[in-house]
């Protein structure tokens, strides 16, 4: 049985990202004929073009807005879609400019796998150290770095040997524990899909044989319950569900079963599961049916034995494992707006289903990408990275984001006009997210 | 170079899991729009996918009705296999359907018709007009990420500024499953529930939960002309020119859209289960082998989806 795997790209400018994204998905045949006729057709108009049928430029498959089309960069996250015998991929192929880091940081949020491109002639850069820093962040389960341009540098194996010795480096001080390296041409082919003939000296996977075999999502079904509830399911109608009221979401972390003692945060109320039901709908009726139980990933609808208080913005938890609420919150955040932060603001966060006020009262410091310690921060600004302390207006069922992505990530938001600020992971006791 | 599917099978391996993800996902999007907008609707055109996507909005609030409108937006040049199926649907779940017509702006003198006949392009400004009219502040709509180079861009709430418009340069980031629906009076957010599938998925899925579709998805004899390397139907809307001749053919429908634009292609896949097989098989992509729309330049679409489009 085939599982989905997510995958983010992130590098520098010009890395190739674009090109190698195209690379793996003409070799994987994802490209169908319509498509490939037309990047022909654009390449072999550009100035330069060799006329003689070999014009292709791959980048071209992905960067499809008309900007990036023009200025040959990648703007905005293109999400392309493609199978092997092995199993489907979902692929977000990110921008590498500074200025869109904050569409790398929304493509790897999701990722199971970041590639990151170093271009084998100019080894780490800056970016690849914001991209690998971003990575470890959101602590994507594996990382791949990918060497390209190997080619232009004679397949030359010390090279290849000393940018992975660089970037292993910065992933341990990142505790990124999964670091694979792979030497690679996008241009060429050369271990994409096809093992490369020129580089012997490199006994590792392909690229497309590291993603068929890396191990997908986290299972966190054998975690405790987070149920965050969305939306109140009351029918009022004249029949069987004349008196039901169902809780819906989307199991966050765990196994919710018939039965199960539960806790409703933030009131504390303790009762228990009464019953478990997915939807049945045909042509002309639409009813419900009754489930032993829900794992994570799960969209069901949760009925409660008792008759409390529960709306959106609730979490229903594990009895014996409630994170309890808090109102004060220490966080790690991608800053994502051109406006800065400063000690003070007011902005809005967004929690699970909770929307609440919230005010920064402290900025703890930034990440120094030249040596990845923390350094004193008045303010931040676009693309950094910074460690704050929030109040916020309602008590927010909250995990630290080490142990849980979904109830220890935020947004903050802006109340005025609706820009998502911040990308935020709360921090573990400790506060050593960083 | 070639583009040859030399593993079909490949591409069936589409999983029970994986479904159930997708489905999943969906549903859960649903749910956050109806909790946090005021006047959210589905645009509902009898296509696959909005049909799929009612399907889904339908499993997010069972018992439960779904707690919104229906909106078409008519181009005047529809199937009617596929206006029966609207009106059967709407009647058979008591759901409230608006439509706005492009005929009607064509005959009031609002528009104007195009003088390559297609009506795709001016679904825009009745589809905008209803949006204000009705204070609609969520729109469901059907597009996928893998139907075209400016959906892949998309994100799965989608901010529409005071006109409609998308600047694609300027999206919001799109964290986790945190949806940000924060909007200001006036703007809108286009909300895509079937971002993640692809066509495949969306057959698997109408093949595993039996779900009916008009008749013209399916394959059956009509006659047809050849133009652009499209199998354009004979009939009110679209007519042979000199030298293009019509044949009887056995064909089906891959997109669903105006009829004077919307090409059919040759098939004798008879089921859902047979359309999978034949999908995964294809050599283009739908809309390639279907749209007239969106081969009049490299960035038809987004030029389109700037100005408001679906």
């Amino acid at each position: 049985m085939s599982t989905l795997l997510r995958l983010a790209t992130a590098g520098s400018v010009d890395d190739g990202k674009s090109t190698l994204v195209g690379r793996l998905l003409h070799d994987c045949k994802a490209i169908l004929a319509d498509q490939i006729a037309h990047v022909q057709t654009v390449t072999a108009q550009r100035p330069g073009a060799r006329g003689d049928g070999t014009d292709f430029d791959f980048a071209l498959l992905t960067d499809g807005l008309r900007a990036e089309r023009e200025q040959g960069i990648t703007i905005d996250v293109a999400y392309r879609y493609f199978a092997t015998d092995k199993r489907s991929f979902i692929l977000a192929d990110c921008p590498g400019h500074v200025q869109y880091t904050r569409n790398t940081v929304t493509g790897a949020s999701t990722a199971d796998v970041v590639i990151i491109l170093v271009d084998a002639r100019h080894g780490v850069l800056e970016q690849t150290r914001r991209h690998l820093a971003v990575a470890g962040l959101l602590r994507v389960p594996h990382v791949v770095l990918a060497v390209n341009k190997i080619d232009l540098v004679g397949y030359d194996e010390a090279v290849f040997t000393g940018i992975a010795k660089d970037v292993n480096d910065l992933a341990d001080q990142l505790g990124i524990a999964d670091v694979h390296a792979i030497p690679v041409s996008a241009l060429v082919g050369d271990n994409v899909v096809e093992r490369s003939a020129e580089t012997a000296w490199y006994d590792g996977p392909t690229l497309l044989e590291y993603l068929e075999n890396a191990t997908g999502r986290t299972d966190t079904s054998q975690q405790p319950l987070r149920f965050p509830v969305q939306y109140v399911i009351r029918p009022q109608t004249d029949d069987e569900y004349r008196d039901y009221r169902g809780y819906t979401g989307t199991v966050a972390s765990g196994t919710v079963s018939v039965g199960d003692p539960v806790v409703v945060l933030p009131s504390g109320r303790r009762t228990s599961v009464a019953g478990i039901d997915k939807a049945v709908v045909t042509a002309t009726s639409t009813a419900v049916a009754e489930r032993p139980s829900a794992v994570a990933g799960e969209a069901v609808t949760v009925r409660l034995a008792d008759d409390i208080d529960v709306a959106r913005g609730s979490v229903i938890v594990a009895a014996e494992a409630s994170p309890g609420t808090r109102r004060e919150l220490a966080a790690t955040v991608c800053w994502l707006s051109d406006r800065p932060l400063t000690v003070g603001a007011r902005v809005l966060i967004k929690h699970t289903t909770t929307t609440a006020q919230a005010i920064v009262t402290k900025i703890n410091g930034a990440l120094d990408l030249d040596t990845l310690g923390v350094i004193d921060a008045a303010g931040l600004d676009l693309n950094d990275i910074g460690k704050v302390q929030l109040k916020v207006a309602a008590p927010l069922a909250a995990d630290p984001y080490s142990s849980n992505a979904i109830t220890g990530s935020f947004l903050l938001i802006d109340a005025h006009d609706g820009w998502t600020l911040a990308a935020g992971m709360i921090d573990d006791e400790e506060g050593e997210l960083l | 170079m070639t583009a040859t599917i030399d593993a079909p099978e490949a591409a069936l391996n589409t999983t029970v899991t994986e479904l159930d993800a997708l489905e999943s996902e969906s549903v859960h999007v649903f749910r956050e729009v109806a909790a946090e907008f005021e006047r959210p609707v589905i645009l509902f055109s009898g296509g696959k996918d909005s049909i799929v996507m009612l399907h889904l909005a339908r499993k997010a609030f069972a018992p439960a009705g779904v707690p919104f409108a229906l909106l078409h937006v008519d181009t005047g040049h529809n199937f009617p296999e596929v206006l029966a199926y609207r009106d059967r649907t709407v009647a058979a779940l008591g759901l409230r359907l608006e439509v706005a017509s492009v005929e009607e702006y064509i005959a009031d003198g609002r528009l104007r018709e195009r003088s390559d006949g297609t009506r795709n392009p001016l679904q825009t400004i009745p589809l905008l007009d209803a949006i204000n009219g009705h204070r609609f502040d969520a729109v469901f709509g059907g597009g996928r990420r893998d139907e075209e180079r400016a959906r892949a861009k998309e994100r799965i709430f989608s901010l529409r500024d005071e006109f409609g418009q998308w600047d694609p340069r300027n999206q919001r980031p799109e964290l986790w499953s945190l949806y940000n629906g924060k909007h200001r009076p006036g703007e809108h957010v286009r909300v895509f529930p079937l971002s993640n599938w692809t066509e495949l998925d969306v057959w698997h899925y109408i093949e595993r939960e039996q779900i009916p579709l008009p008749s013209i998805y399916y394959a059956h004899e009509r006659d047809v002309f050849e133009r652009d390397g499209m199998l354009l139907a004979v009939g009110p809307y679209s007519q042979p020119r000199d030298g293009e001749t019509v044949t009887r053919r056995v064909v089906r429908y891959r997109t669903v859209g105006d009829m004077s634009c919307t090409g059919a292609v040759a098939s004798t896949a008879s089921s859902a289960a047979e359309v999978v097989v034949e999908v995964a098989a294809s050599e283009l992509t739908e809309r390639g082998a279907t749209r007239a729309d969106d081969r009049v330049s490299e960035a038809a679409m987004e030029d389109r989806k700037r100005e408001g489009y679906f």
